[in-house]
């Protein structure tokens, strides 16, 4: 009934192939990206930008960039905590060294170093695969994390060895800094995660979807029919960096404001990227967004509901949050091994034949 | 615009509406995760005695103090987490116990006007007030505890160490960089040779640093650990029989549980601390009284008289000791975060007054003002005695080195000035 294609003529070659070609779904879209740019920032307090929608922001950029990588190209790994910390080191140098500069090219650039660094780490998986890969991407969290703690030119020669955001405007307006207003933090990360998410979605639509698609799905074939292995494996690398840069840059700048590099990347950030696209669904971009909402929101949910609503002390609430949340995994992954995606996918397929569904 | 107004005065409304009817103490604990064994009896001392003021003087000037407590867990996202919310709820002063959710909550609350109490870790430089005016660091801070170590190996030898070497041992984060600094100018000035040996968190695997003090066989080792490398070090130490009496850690390591597990070996370890250890203080006998006996106790109970309970019960007492100077400034017994700065701005501890309270030499008599917000780092030693598994203090609050101190503070400060723009205050 909702989503249905009956009535829904296409007249030309570009509407036929537009992004959701359901005018339901189409809509649903536009309506998201109305409450999310029009209603959300008027409403927003310190405490929903902190504490949820800023982390929900980030971690999804960062799943739609490992998503890339591991559920588009099928190549594993585990050194995103460690491409972050590029992202966010490369935006401190920048916005310590250039403070009159915007912060929208700084994240920008930020991504784009993180790029670099992580087509440098891709280079062994031309020749390695599988577990091999994810051992060698293990190298490179374990590397930049060692590098950043190790060398001071990094942290600007500080004590602590820690990182402060500086304030940075954009266009007047404070974006980092304790001083920046819940709205204008909620908007910059949003704009990102916009302009993420339609990228990746229309890359991986394209020629370029198709290649990483065939790559992961069976190299050799896809090498028989004429996809370069080395120019598909190194753009997905590009990419998925990329985008973990800018989420590594915002969630130093803009969410944390202060960052230890061991503690704030560490191989426990790594994994927990990897459990959003997992748990989301591995080759969707909406999976990393339900992802990133399942795992954030989560924690917080559980808290709310057993310390300030139950009034249950505070660790036992912290241990069931881990019993909870790992056996939410488990059941999800044997009922649904195909993650929250797949869900969403059926859901709709019902959908479409509700009321009458033979 | 109108939205803009409308969410303008629904914000306004929110930040009026936390009920004035309790003095609101947040406790951003951790007592789950690698750092557990530390944040437990820190947060059930810093509990307990908010209770115990609630239970024997029916609060703080009548206002009874609520703590909330909120599990980190040591990470710094759930702290920003805990720290937005409870921050609505009238907050008078947060003690993260973390150096890395210290850092992230420096400018936040000096942002939002709350006073942050970060006693004897965080940020040294928060010391001088004229920069931070929102951060406290009193009674002692990171840098007294690294003259201290050396003011007390400088008496052991008769006043000089040239010509011996000392081996830092450290958790490679924030936390354990802190001092390094202060002992590179310390080993210059008195001649001693300083070796690093990082400690990648969270510390249990420490075979190779320990390969090399073997190796080195360095005069003294300081420690500056915490958690589950603490217990891992002074195991190590046993293993490769280095002497424990020349084994000092920082106050955060300097706790039952960190020398328990070596057992017999651990005897004669010692650390720095600011305030003093044991149950023999006859506040505690009120605790029993008051809280224990009633089932009030925070956690499991079992911690009271533990180094850490006793640092978590002197923080709460200095909180409650500011809070009563602030009613008392401003005249009334409903304070808020901007009275709570002035009265820990204004906070004078005397001898008399920790005897009044049941806890005479509790920790060195001091005071703050405008431009000290670290106090004047009075530094006394520990040593644990593994027979009657007690840890006993071995001199008394002594002065730490601040001409080498304060010109450290005067230029970390200053650079923290000029990164953030702050103008000095108190002039």
């Amino acid at each position: 009934m909702f989503y249905r294609e009956a009535g829904d003529f296409k007249l030309s070659y570009v509407e036929d192939s537009q992004t959701f070609p359901i005018r339901f779904d189409r809509y649903r879209y536009y309506a998201v990206l109305a409450v999310a740019f029009g209603v959300i920032p008027f409403i927003i307090n310190d405490y929903w930008a902190n504490a949820i929608l800023l982390p929900f922001l980030i971690y999804a950029i960062a799943s739609i960039g490992l998503n890339i990588l591991v559920g588009y190209c099928g190549q594993v790994s585990l050194g995103t905590g460690g491409f972050m910390a590029v992202g966010a080191y490369a935006c401190y140098k920048l916005m310590t060294a250039f403070p009159e500069v915007s912060m929208f090219i700084h994240v920008l650039l930020a991504g784009g170093i993180t790029a670099l660094v992580c087509v440098l780490f891709g280079l062994p998986s031309l020749r390695i695969k599988g577990f091999y890969l994810a051992v060698a991407t293990l190298a490179a969290q374990f590397f930049l994390v060692w590098l950043f703690n190790r060398v001071p030119w990094f942290y600007n020669y500080s004590a602590s060895g820690q990182i402060n955001a500086p304030e940075r405007e954009v266009f007047g307006i404070l974006i980092t800094g304790p001083n920046a207003p819940a709205w204008a933090t909620y908007l910059f990360c949003l704009i990102f995660l916009t302009f993420c998410a339609l990228v990746a979605r229309n890359l991986t639509r394209g020629t370029q979807g198709r290649t990483w698609m065939a790559i992961r799905d069976m190299d050799i074939a896809a090498e028989i029919i004429g996809v370069n292995p080395l120019k598909a494996k190194m753009t997905a690398f590009a990419v998925s960096g990329f985008f973990v840069g800018i989420a590594g840059a915002l969630f130093f700048s803009v969410y944390l404001g202060a960052v230890e590099v061991g503690e704030a990347f560490g191989i426990n950030k790594s994994f927990l990227v990897l459990f959003m696209v997992i748990i989301g669904g591995l080759g969707s971009i909406f999976g990393s967004f339900a992802g990133a909402a399942f795992l954030v929101l989560l924690p917080v949910v559980l808290k709310v509901v057993g310390v300030d609503m139950l009034g249950w002390p505070t660790d036992i609430v912290a241990h069931f949050q881990l019993v909870i949340v790992g056996a939410l995994i488990v059941t999800f992954l044997i009922l649904e091994p195909h993650g929250l995606a797949q869900l969403w996918r059926v859901t709709k397929e019902k959908l479409r034949l509700w009321p009458f569904p033979h | 615009m109108k939205l803009t107004l409308t969410s303008l005065a629904l914000s306004a409304v929110m930040a009026a509406s936390p009920a004035l009817a309790d003095l609101v103490f947040p406790d951003l604990s951790y007592r789950t995760g690698p750092y557990a064994a530390g944040g437990i009896p820190f947060s059930d001392g810093y509990n307990d005695y908010f209770t115990l003021v609630n239970e024997r003087d029916g609060g703080i000037g009548g206002i009874k103090a609520r703590v909330i407590e909120c599990e980190t867990g040591y990470n710094t996202e759930k702290g920003v987490e805990c720290y937005e919310s409870t921050k609505g709820e009238g907050a008078l002063v947060y003690q993260p116990l973390s150096t890395g959710i210290t850092y992230q909550l420096i400018p936040k609350v000096t942002a939002d006007g709350i006073p942050l109490h970060t006693m004897g870790y965080g940020r040294t430089s928060a010391a001088n007030g004229k920069v931070f005016s929102n951060v406290f660091n009193y009674p002692a801070n990171y840098w007294d505890g690294a003259s201290g170590v050396v003011n007390y190996l400088l008496e052991e030898n008769g006043g000089d160490l040239k010509g011996k070497t000392i081996s830092l041992l450290y958790h490679n984060s924030a936390y354990g960089k802190e001092p390094i600094r202060t002992l590179e100018n310390l080993a210059a000035k008195h001649g001693f040779e300083l070796k690093l040996l990082p400690v990648d968190h969270p510390g249990q695997e420490q075979k190779s640093q320990w390969l090399q003090i073997r190796r080195d066989r360095p005069d003294y080792v300081v420690m500056w650990g915490w958690g589950v490398m603490n217990q891992v070090a002074i195991q190590e130490a046993a293993n490769v029989r280095y002497p424990m009496e020349n084994f000092i850690g920082v106050w955060w390591s300097g706790a039952e549980h960190d020398v328990m597990p070596a057992g017999a070996k651990a005897d004669g370890y010692k650390a720095v601390t600011f305030h003093n250890v044991g149950r023999d203080f006859p506040v505690f006998d009120d605790v029993q009284k008051y809280v224990v006996d009633k089932g009030l106790a925070a956690g499991a109970g079992d911690q009271i008289g533990n180094v850490l309970y006793n640092r978590g019960f002197y923080a709460a007492m200095l909180a409650v000791e500011a809070a009563r100077k602030a009613q008392e400034i401003h005249g009334t017994a409903q304070i808020d975060a901007a009275m709570m700065r002035d009265g820990m701005e204004a906070l004078e501890i005397t001898e008399e007054r920790m005897t009044e309270l049941g806890m005479p030499r509790f920790g060195p008599s001091f005071s703050v003002s405008c431009e000290n917000h670290g106090g004047p780092g009075l530094v006394g030693v520990t040593q644990w005695d593994a027979d009657t598994q007690t840890w006993s203090m071995i001199s008394g609050f002594n002065p730490t080195d601040r001409e080498v101190i304060d010109a450290l503070i005067a230029e970390d400060s200053a650079a923290y000035a000029a990164e953030n723009n702050i103008e000095d205050r108190c002039n």
